[in-house]
């Protein structure tokens, strides 16, 4: 198939945010929309991603945008005409030492004030939701019940069925070379498939994002890190909420399926485009589930991969126009948040690229911050 | 109805269904269907479904680009990465 020789928008990068600002600008009428993808999409962070969806923030921004978020997954399925196997069975953060008590409380009455109905509980509350936890290891917890996973790929799914029915081009297996600029103006962007006409790039190739900034010049703080994640098999259903430890850097789900779904981070772990999986990985998870909830460890280990954290130096993303090259904008650096954000987050820059103006700020996320002093969110956890 | 993903029940039908959708490739019909998701993590089943989609595309098997193999090769309890003192 050929594909479009001009278009008024490329959008680089076919994950879930690709797609969602691909849907959300047809939605908004602009359908002269080009994507490309150089894998299949949702091939890179949301493909591989445990399918969070989490609203307990520490930053006002990061709540209202999450909780902004939720109230679109929960329409979804409507919305597109798929299921996307949405459990809104809670979140579930273990405080293990007196700071994060102390942290949890604090964050919890900035939540509340916001409306989100999160609240901290003691170890024995947390034992009645989740029976198998080892609740004399923790100190208490918060719980948030409108918090929740779904399944990555059929949001994918959704949002490039629902573009491409209002219009919009979606190339897979396309793999952008170069873009080309002149006087500061994006001029075209050139594929293996040939070259795109267009003067608005939208730059959402997730850990790819800081590549695609060098292709017109421009300088991002984006660091790619390797996440790790596994999956166990099927079993009943013996787990609501997604439970997490920022202390531990562990976070564990029951899937729709019945899979066991989870991941821990590694301090130690280098940036770098290393995307194999490790032994060290499934060592490290399984001794810090079997403080937590140790009768997980019977459970049977069927696959692990791992995909890249789009890390910023506030673990904020990069959202908007860049200096000097104003019509490309930014849609990255989710720092390992991007898929539970992405039905609000697609929406604003879907605003910014047909208004102009945006419902919800996102000034304070323009590329240019990283000049000055930053505010960071500090409950980042995988 | 022919079975040809035995741990998620997938259907040939299916996957004919989804390929004439647009997944044409294995690891695109993996993460549609889940086929090859299951304990078997398609030693079973990834056979034929290559056959399946050659035939479909008119293509031979070679030329198909094959799916990740994802350690481990067999389901294992996790406690067998852990401290054993603790189980």
């Amino acid at each position: 198939m050929k594909m479009k020789s001009k278009a008024e928008v490329v959008i680089i990068g076919g994950g879930v945010t690709g797609c969602g600002v691909a849907y959300n600008l047809a939605k908004k009428g602009l359908t002269d929309v080009v994507l490309v993808e150089k894998n299949y999409l949702a091939s890179g962070a949301t493909g591989r991603c445990g399918g969070g969806i989490r609203q307990q923030f520490t930053t006002e921004w990061n709540i209202k945008l999450a909780m902004e978020s939720v109230k679109k997954f929960e329409k979804m399925n409507e919305e597109l005409g798929i299921d996307i196997e949405y459990e809104q069975g809670g979140y579930l953060i273990i405080a293990v030492d007196e700071n994060e008590v102390k942290e949890f409380k604090k964050n919890v009455k900035l939540q509340n004030k916001l409306g989100l109905d999160s609240k901290f509980i003691s170890p024995s509350e947390a034992k009645e939701i989740v029976p198998y936890l080892n609740e004399e290891d923790i100190l208490g917890a918060t719980f948030c019940q409108s918090d929740g996973h779904a399944y990555p790929f059929r949001v994918v799914e959704g949002y490039a069925k629902r573009a491409e029915e209002m219009g919009v081009e979606i190339n897979r297996f396309t793999e952008v070379k170069s873009i080309k600029k002149e006087n500061g103006e994006i001029k075209s962007v050139m594929t293996n498939r040939g070259e795109i006409k267009t003067n608005i790039v939208v730059n959402a190739a997730g850990g790819y994002s800081r590549e695609i900034g060098k292709m017109v010049g421009v300088k991002m703080p984006n660091k790619p890190f390797r996440h790790e994640i596994l999956a166990t098999e099927r079993y009943k259903h013996i787990l609501d909420p997604m439970i997490i430890s920022f202390k531990y850097g562990i976070y564990f789900s029951q899937q729709r399926h019945g899979e066991i779904v989870g991941g821990i981070g590694d301090p130690d772990e280098p940036s770098s485009y290393n995307i194999k999986s490790s032994l060290k990985f499934v060592e490290r998870f399984t001794s810090v589930l079997g403080k937590i909830l140790p009768a997980f460890k019977n459970l049977n280990i069927v696959r692990q991969w791992a995909g890249f954290y789009d890390v910023t130096p506030d673990a904020q993303p990069i959202l908007g126009y860049t200096e000097g090259v104003d019509t490309l904008i930014q849609a990255n650096g989710y720092s390992g948040h991007g898929f539970m954000v992405a039905p609000k987050v697609t929406e604003l820059i879907a605003e910014l690229i047909v208004d102009g103006k945006t419902s919800l700020p996102i000034d304070e996320l323009n590329l240019k911050r990283f000049e000055g002093e930053t505010v960071g969110e500090a409950y980042v956890v995988g | 109805m022919k079975i040809v993903c035995r741990c998620e029940d997938v259907t040939e039908e299916e996957i004919i269904e989804a390929i004439d959708q647009g997944y044409t490739t294995l690891e695109e019909l993996k993460r549609h269907l889940r086929v090859g998701t299951g304990p078997c993590q398609g030693r079973t089943c990834m056979k034929i479904i290559e056959k399946i989609l050659a035939k479909k595309l008119g293509k031979n098997i070679d030329e198909l680009k094959k799916t990740t193999i994802r350690p481990p090769l067999k389901p294992v309890p996790l406690y067998i990465y852990g401290d054993e003192d603790e189980e």
